[in-house]
């Protein structure tokens, strides 16, 4: 029986997200575990986004963007850079291992690179097991594989 | 409650067929706030976008969400659609269930949990979807052109012709640029002033263009539309309205011994001098560092030490007490032209990255010269007539040897980029010293040949077929002044032998590089650029005569190394740019950028400081009475290119990112 994660992804919408969109006109397989959240730019991402998304029952948190020098807005990627340095260190005192959260620089002609982001986030996730570490109030959806090979939906309520 | 209306595409069987559909529709439709909500199997058709309108108009929609392919594709079709029926569309937005759903997945029950997941973060997020409608701004629709090389007279004469007022600043006495010292153009051969000259005077004549020759940009101010350019007019100690280019105050100059910059140090010229006779505006100018009078005043001398041009003007044209003026003008778009300088092949370098060639003598050998020494001789109105005679000594050299990748391709001399056009000029070099010393030998010692363009391979292989040039591939170690000659120490890796050769002449092929003080007029327009000097593009492949900052332009070698053709195509393409930007009389702006809340704005300014666009102004706040309680950051709608990283910055969370905001993202990320 294995446990599927769920993984959010915050990514900037000229380089990620297009490269994201080049994995998909290339038909690139890849796990269906990520849930992509575009923004601007990934300067603009709050780290309590990444805490929020932990807190709603994420399990894994992706963010990437364009590479150092390339960012469409200039210097945005070296904020988000900086930002998440910082970040990392807080991660662990409330709770979250750093292995949880990838940060990666994708192009938007990377669409293969992504494909491996992805798969490799997932995987590393999946190692950790369901994350579990903020109780929350409210109904967390998860998705189990049967070992039968069927898939099913089973829902699990937490209070 | 909002009322959402989500349509979810079957786009043929791109999503349906692993996704389905039918129940992603049904899914969405349960989450509250969504009234209406259905599938189709072509949303960005006719009857696809019609049913959009009609629910929108039926149901009283707030809000539109398109499950479909990726917003990047259809955004604008469907925004458009929203419009159209009556719904603001910035309240229309996609969900990717395409390319980032039902393409990279083959699990039909995985894919159809992930649409259904992606379709509920866009629903949740409309839900603080606000209202924005597009920012106009004002346009000045006049265009300010830097610099007056190819480059630059190309863009002044297209915008021109465009029917738009264009302001063409040079910092030299007369435009022209680089060209206008080359004797002949590849592949062709063209005589190029010959080419370049009847441009030169269609500058200086149309209507639409305002000349300011021997001047230089001071400050720049404002944004897209909307720029305040200071421009500095250099004192040339010469009345521009009375002269009439006669030239007898050159003639009457005592002083002739000058080194002149147009013949690259290989001529002479006086201290009032026009810089070549087919000069652009043909008015001269006294350099004050080199002149009699002005030495003698810098001396504190009271009495003129000389005033014999001013004697010899029959207009009174020359006025020893001219001042540097300033002028003042609007613009809407900038075009960046400065061009390009040669690595120098003497010791003093203007940068700390540049080595010098101390194996070819620091520049101290008379006989070794660089391309652009080679064009003052090889050109008919150069200092030796168009005779290709040694410096030292004024002989017909019967050996030349070329030296290729001076300074480029050359990590350990500062440079690692090709240069681009030494491969094409230095075979145009053999050729022109072939046509003049028909038994001369031309040997050239390159690592490769780069002769890409049109005609430019069929040019290279006639330097070596018909003027029998003598190429070599290696490299040459040291040159030493042997008697009267240079030896030349080289490398033939081909044949894998050492080769010595004593040479009447050696031209170096140095490397292209940005103008002097570039990083100083750089940081006035706001435009960044690389370790090298050169400007940067907002994208090498897609956007490449326009910055990152909006309104201002590049084109030709101040960007990066490239050939006169090339210039000149992208000269054209930045007027295209300008007149675009020119083409309504008000600039229309996507409004998903940053707004300040003033009322919360702390002052801090740390948005200020990461904004990369200098977006960000500060204003004061004032009570009702008009005392100041405290300056506050405004986010300037025609700069702000909408990133967002002030908002992630601001500790007080006062500046929003319209389209992006926290409540929208939180939604999103809440509807996990």
């Amino acid at each position: 029986m294995g446990f599927e994660p769920k993984i959010v992804a915050f990514v900037c919408n000229w380089c990620t997200y297009t490269g994201a969109d080049l994995a998909g006109t290339s038909r690139i397989a890849m796990a269906p575990n990520v849930r992509i959240i575009r923004l601007p730019c990934t300067g603009r991402i709050d780290t309590l986004f990444i805490l929020k998304a932990f807190e709603r029952g994420a399990d894994g948190v992706i963010v990437s963007g364009c590479h150092p020098a390339d960012c469409h807005y200039t210097s945005g990627n070296y904020h988000a850079r900086r930002r998440f340095a910082v970040f990392r260190e807080l991660m662990e005192f409330v709770g979250i291992d750093p292995l949880r959260v990838t940060f990666s620089w994708v192009s938007a002609s990377e669409g293969g690179k992504w494909a491996e982001v992805v798969n490799r986030a997932t995987e590393q996730v999946r190692r950790l097991g369901p994350f579990e570490t903020y109780p929350r109030a409210g109904r967390r959806v998860s998705y189990e594989r049967r070992q039968d090979g069927e898939n099913a939906k089973v829902r699990k309520e937490y209070l | 409650m909002s009322r959402i209306g989500v349509f979810i595409c079957h786009c043929g069987e791109n999503i349906g067929r692993t996704v389905d559909c039918a129940r992603v529709a049904q899914s969405l439709g349960a989450v509250p706030g969504v009234v209406h909500s259905v599938d189709y199997k072509y949303m960005c058709s006719d009857p696809g976008q019609a049913l959009i309108k009609q629910a929108i108009q039926e149901e009283k929609l707030d809000g539109v969400v398109v499950g479909a392919c990726s917003p990047h594709m259809h955004e604008k079709t469907f925004r458009k659609a929203a419009a159209s029926a009556g719904l603001n569309p910035y309240l229309c937005e996609m969900a990717n269930l395409r390319e980032h759903c039902s393409w990279i997945h083959e699990d039909r029950e995985l894919a159809t949990e992930k649409a259904i997941d992606l379709g509920r973060f866009i629903v949740e997020k409309i839900k603080f979807n606000r209202p924005l409608s597009t920012i106009f701004i004002p346009v000045e629709r006049r265009a300010l052109v830097i610099g007056g090389g190819i480059a630059g007279i190309q863009a002044a004469l297209d915008i021109a012709d465009g029917g738009r007022d264009v302001i063409l600043v040079e910092k030299e006495s007369s435009i022209g640029g680089h060209m206008s010292q080359l004797s002949e153009t590849f592949p062709t051969l063209d005589c190029s002033q010959c080419i370049l000259t009847p441009r030169m005077v269609e500058v200086a004549q149309h209507p639409r263009i305002r000349l300011f020759a021997y001047s230089e940009v001071e400050s720049v101010e404002g944004y897209i539309g909307n720029f305040q350019v200071k421009i500095r007019r250099k004192a040339r100690s010469v009345d521009e309205t009375k002269c009439n280019g006669c030239g007898e105050c050159q003639k009457s100059c005592p002083n002739r011994k000058i080194p002149s910059e147009f013949e690259q140090g290989l001529g002479n010229r006086t201290a009032i001098y026009v810089p070549f006779p087919q000069a652009v505006p043909n008015i001269p100018v006294i350099d004050r560092a080199h002149c009699a009078l002005f030495r003698g005043r810098a001396k504190g001398v009271k009495k003129a030490v000389c005033g014999k041009c001013a004697e010899a003007c029959g207009r009174k044209a020359i006025d020893f007490d001219q001042e540097d003026s300033f002028v003042t003008e609007k613009v809407g778009a900038i075009v960046v032209a400065t061009g390009y300088q040669l690595y120098s092949i003497g010791k003093e370098q203007d940068s700390e990255i540049l080595r010098g060639y101390g194996e070819y003598g620091y520049g101290t050998i008379p006989d070794v010269i660089d391309g652009l020494q080679f064009e003052r001789l090889a050109s008919a109105s150069g200092p030796t007539g168009g005779k290709i005679l040694r410096p030292s000594d004024g002989k017909e050299p019967k050996t030349i040897v070329f030296l290729q990748c001076i300074g480029s391709r050359d990590r350990a001399k500062g440079i690692e980029y090709c240069s681009k056009i030494c491969c094409m000029y230095v075979a145009k070099h053999t050729m022109l010293y072939h046509h003049k010393i028909h038994d001369g030998k031309a040997l050239v010692f390159y690592m490769d040949i780069r002769s890409g363009g049109k005609g430019y391979d069929e040019f290279v292989r006639r330097a070596i077929e018909e003027s029998h040039a003598l190429y070599l591939r290696g490299r040459v170690s040291s040159l030493k002044r042997i008697g009267g000659q240079i030896r030349v120490q080289g490398m033939d890796t081909l044949s894998g032998e050492t080769v010595s050769i004593d040479a009447d002449m050696v031209v170096l092929a140095t490397a292209m590089r940005a103008q002097p003080g570039i990083a100083s007029l750089a940081q006035k327009l706001s435009v960044s650029y690389d370790q090298h000097g050169f400007l940067n593009e907002a994208h090498p492949k897609l956007r490449p005569v326009e910055t990152n900052t909006a309104g201002v332009f590049v084109a030709g070698t101040c960007q990066a190394p490239r050939d006169i053709p090339d210039s000149v195509a992208m000269a054209s393409a930045t007027a295209s740019k300008v007149l675009g930007l020119f083409s309504k009389e008000l600039l229309e702006r996507e409004p998903l950028i940053a707004r300040v809340d003033r009322l919360t704005c702390t002052g801090c300014f740390h948005c200020e400081h990461v904004c990369p666009y200098g977006a960000v102004e500060r204003k004061e706040l004032r009570d009702a009475r008009g005392r100041v309680i405290r300056m506050v950051a405004e986010v300037n709608q025609g700069v702000c290119q909408g990133c967002g990283t002030c908002q992630a910055t601001c500790p007080s969370k006062s500046v929003e990112l319209d389209g992006f905001t926290d409540e929208q993202i939180f939604a999103a990320v809440n509807a996990l």
